[in-house]
């Protein structure tokens, strides 16, 4: 059973973020008043990347981003099973890291100086997430998901203050604007795409795909903030993650990217301000 | 109990023979064999009484204690003078004050006091005892190779290798004696001389640098010292006990918490945290064995150990708050401040002081999980730094520098080193390891204790602690081939060996730590608290065990893929991508002009952003704040 539904979250998990991230695509194309591709480009692009042949700068660098899929579809079982969400947390840093090691890897310009603002990213984003963490865990006094989602209150009711938080620090791991250093998205901020400069082919399919999970376990993280023991909350869930993504879109053409500095100290400030703020709070009325 | 005095002094009467023995073919082999014998020593001590533990009185230790006290008296006298010629008053001030203390104290009062156990092994000396055994030796064992590259590079320092081992040894007994000891007494010996042993390995190469980073490491801790000795006296006066394991079971009335706080004071000069920081720093010039040896496993961990000691009178006491907050001044601070340097040795110190903030900071809070974290902590740090500070002094002799940039070219120059510095970075931040694990519970242990400050500070210093080791892992990882380039040095075997052995610990640390758990931690805190405390990570809890494995197997894929095995089949290699400008060998470009010019990259020290001198002003300010913050609260319960 439980083999099953392992086999289902790697299967389903980056079809949905595959659709989502074709839907983006659409909506994206009609804001700048374009036709848009079809929703299904994504899917297309990622069969047509694997039959291409694959070319490298050297033999090592492919590895990592194998082992950033690998560790990434680990943090969606964790995540989707019901799992730490601690633990999610850690393996999401570690498959991140793994990324940022192949653009260290090529020793190329383009792709250490996405491999260094990758890092850059990830120091600013990750006070939040163990913040958020630290928030669930204070409202439902553990950290598994499963727990989580089945209090009778949902979590956004304590901690509307870390969820305005959490949606500050989401461009960066959606690679949006306006904090897009690393890789972006799309073409219409940076020609030559960062980390992924060096790769082709197969390994540039992975990281693709690599994003769709990504994609989907910062909307997980969305789902918990407002999932509770009744079914109709979980409905209201996936539609706050549809509405969340949506407005990441609106930001994301709206938008420019930031200096690393403003990146950087901005989401310090916030995370630090918000997350204090909330949890002393909490704390107070003694949950 | 034999077996236990042996292993004490044995590690004197080795130190005694290498200082006579002038030919270095026969010193080198007692050496080795010293080393060897002690660490064998350690294991059949954990063998036969860990289990049990062991408690040992001395009907009479006269004898013993009149030969500490001619000792102290014969160090002092040093001192004193060492502060006189070199202009540090201070330092001779703090010195004769406590050690009129400490003779008064021996000749009047302290007669009335007895002590039962003067020794006590239980399980968390029991481990403590390992860490030094065995990471002591194993770098006592790379002093015999990495000392003799050491004089081929330095032909400046005068060679007194001799001298060296010798106090190496000294200091390995101080620190059994240290961690094996329940009278403060003892303890308070051996904790000073661990703190001369110091200043004698700082001040090896005797330049002008040397000396005074040597007299500022001497001038903090006989600081710390006074306020241990402080403590004794005032715990020997007005509560009549000398024994550790009787005063950390007393209620916190007004004297027990002075004497914690004093020793708590003296343990923060010893593991370097803010504002005592900065002679860690400066240590760092004496050659790598020493500064592995006492920043890494053994001296900087006896102030933490001592902290763990006297958790049960910590917790929301006063200076069980104040260390909490010390300690995380002293995480956040030094995260941030080991992005800065370029300098190998200096990121490890920095990192040093960070974990040992975190240990404090984890030991302080007092409850049973953060204990669990605080040891395992304790272990995955000694095992892990020592590992990369003994890498990162034969790189030193390899590529003839420690700068990180320059590390880029260590993967084509030395697969050994430079994989074996990978494994070490891993352990200190990367998933399937100890330390990830300790800090997971950390964390779960802080919101349970309703801090909020330092749940947040525990996440924003992760986050910088991510970004440094990083950046570091990035450049190990290049691949940049070093062109034009000749390699200074062979490894010698005396360096392989230990290197080897600890990158093995290291490995197999990270999935034996349930074991670890299991019969060391878990039965020390149940003997403390009563009842088993509640790990998130529990041994049996065979999912997470599954996954652990599977990570271990994931991270052990990334060096396969460094070797060439066939395995893989051969894809078309390409040059990197620079603009369509390359000239043909990935390190060059046309510029401009049409010149060739050489691409360098370099990593991000962001010397703007964060600026030392301001963050370690405010960090040493804040700590002091807090520490006049705690004696005035203890002046306030004394009025009331």
């Amino acid at each position: 059973m439980s083999v099953i539904k392992v086999i289902l979250i790697i299967i389903l998990t980056p079809l949905a973020g595959g659709l989502l991230v074709g839907f983006d695509r659409v909506i994206s194309a009609r804001m700048q008043g374009r036709q848009g591709p079809p929703i299904l480009q994504p899917f297309y692009d990622v069969l047509k990347l694997i039959s291409k042949e694959t070319i490298e700068v050297n033999r090592f660098h492919r590895f990592y981003v194998y082992l950033s899929l690998m560790f990434i579809i680990l943090t969606a079982v964790v995540m989707f099973s019901g799992g730490d969400i601690l633990l999610a947390i850690f393996i999401l840093s570690l498959g991140a890291m793994f990324f940022t090691l192949g653009g260290y890897a090529s020793w190329s310009p383009y792709s250490v100086v996405g491999a260094e603002r990758e890092l850059l990213q990830m120091m600013a984003y990750e006070p939040m997430m163990f913040i958020v963490a630290a928030g669930l865990y204070y409202v439902s006094n553990s950290f598994f998901v499963s727990d989580i989602i089945s209090q009778s209150k949902p979590a956004i009711v304590y901690l509307p203050v870390v969820f305005v938080g959490f949606i500050y620090i989401l461009p960066f791991k959606l690679r949006k604007s306006p904090f897009d250093l690393s890789v972006s998205e799309e073409a219409n901020q940076e020609v030559v795409q960062g980390i992924s400069t060096e790769y082709s082919g197969r390994a540039l399919a992975v990281i693709e795909v690599t994003h769709w999970y990504e994609t989907m376990i910062a909307l997980g993280f969305v789902f918990v903030f407002f999932a509770a023991d009744n079914k109709i909350s979980h409905l209201i869930a996936v539609l706050m993650c549809l509405v969340v993504y949506m407005f990441e879109i609106i930001l994301d053409n709206s938008t420019v990217r930031v200096k690393w500095q403003k990146a950087l100290s901005s989401a310090w400030i916030v995370s630090g301000i918000l997350g204090i703020v909330n949890l002393t709070v909490l704390s107070f009325f003694n949950f | 109990m034999e077996l236990i005095v042996l292993l004490i002094l044995f590690p004197l009467l080795i130190s005694v023979l290498v200082f006579f023995i002038k030919n270095e073919k026969i010193r080198n082999a007692i050496m080795r064999c010293g080393a060897v014998v002690t660490a064998v020593l350690t294991l059949v001590t954990a063998v036969l009484y860990f289990k049990d533990g062991i408690m040992i009185s001395f009907g009479r230790s006269e004898v013993i204690d009149v030969c500490m006290l001619i000792v102290e008296i014969g160090l002092a006298a040093y001192i004193i003078l060492t502060g006189f010629k070199e202009k540090k008053y201070l330092l001779s001030l703090f010195s004769f004050v406590q050690i009129v203390m400490i003779v008064w104290f021996e000749l009047s009062e302290k007669r009335e006091i007895e002590v039962q156990n003067y020794i006590v092994l239980d399980k968390l000396s029991g481990i403590m005892m390992l860490i030094v055994g065995i990471i002591g030796s194993l770098i006592c064992i790379y002093a015999v190779g990495y000392m003799k590259s050491y004089h081929i590079h330095h032909k400046e320092v005068k060679e007194r290798k001799s001298f060296f081992f010798a106090v190496v040894f000294v200091f390995l007994s101080a620190m059994f004696g240290l961690v094996l000891s329940n009278n403060l007494l003892w303890i308070y010996f051996c904790w000073e001389i661990t703190t001369f042993c110091s200043y004698l390995l700082i001040g090896y190469t005797q330049t002008d640098e040397a000396k005074h980073n040597a007299l500022l490491a001497l001038v903090i801790n006989v600081g710390g010292g006074l306020s241990f000795a402080a403590a004794i006296v005032i715990l020997g006066t007005k509560l009549h006990t000398l024994e550790l394991s009787v005063l950390t079971s007393m209620e916190p009335g007004f004297y027990v918490l002075v004497c914690v706080f004093l020793l708590c004071i003296a343990a923060l000069t010893k593991s370097a945290q803010f504002p005592f920081s900065s002679w860690l720093l400066g240590a760092m010039v004496a050659p790598t064995p020493s500064s592995a040896l006492l920043h890494s496993a053994t001296m900087v961990k006896a102030g933490v150990y001592l902290i763990i000691r006297l958790s049960p009178l910590l917790g929301v006491t006063v200076a069980g708050r104040v260390m909490t907050l010390i300690g995380a001044v002293t995480f956040l601070g030094c995260s941030l401040l080991a992005i800065t340097p370029h300098d190998a040795k200096k990121v490890l110190a920095y990192s040093t002081i960070a974990n040992l903030g975190l240990i404090v900071m984890c030991a302080s809070v007092g409850t049973q999980e953060s204990l669990w974290a605080a040891i395992l902590l304790l272990i995955f740090h000694a095992v892990s730094k020592s590992l990369m500070f003994l890498t990162v002094g034969s790189i030193e002799n390899v590529i003839g520098s420690r700068n990180i940039e320059d590390m880029n070219v260590l993967m084509q120059v030395s697969k050994g080193l430079s994989i074996s510095l990978i494994i070490g970075i891993c352990g200190m931040f990367l998933a399937p390891f100890g330390m990830l694990i300790s800090k997971w519970v950390a964390m779960k242990s802080f919101i349970d204790s309703k801090n909020i400050l330092i749940v947040v500070i525990l996440a924003y210093g992760s986050a910088a602690t991510m970004f440094y080791w990083g950046k570091w892992l990035g450049k190990l990882n290049c691949n940049r081939k070093p062109k034009g380039y000749e390699k200074q040095m062979e490894l010698r075997n005396d360096e392989k060996a230990p290197i080897f052995f600890l990158a093995v610990i290291v490995l197999l640390s990270c999935l034996g730590y349930p074991l670890a758990s299991k019969y060391a931690i878990v039965p020390f805190l149940v003997s403390k608290f009563g009842t088993p405390p509640v790990i998130p990570i529990g041994t049996g809890d065979q999912t997470l065990m599954v996954l652990m494995i599977f990570m271990v197997s994931m991270l052990i894929l990334v060096p396969m893929g460094h070797v060439p095995t066939g395995l893989f089949p051969k894809r078309r290699e390409t040059p990197i991508y620079m603009a369509g400008e390359n000239s043909g060998d990935d390190q060059h470009f046309i510029g401009s002009f049409g010149i060739e010019r050489k691409s360098d990259l370099s990593n991000w020290y962001m010397e703007e952003v964060l600026n030392v001198k301001k963050i370690t002003f405010w960090c040493n300010t804040a700590s002091a704040v807090l520490i006049c913050a705690g004696i005035i609260l203890l002046i306030g319960r004394w009025g009331m």
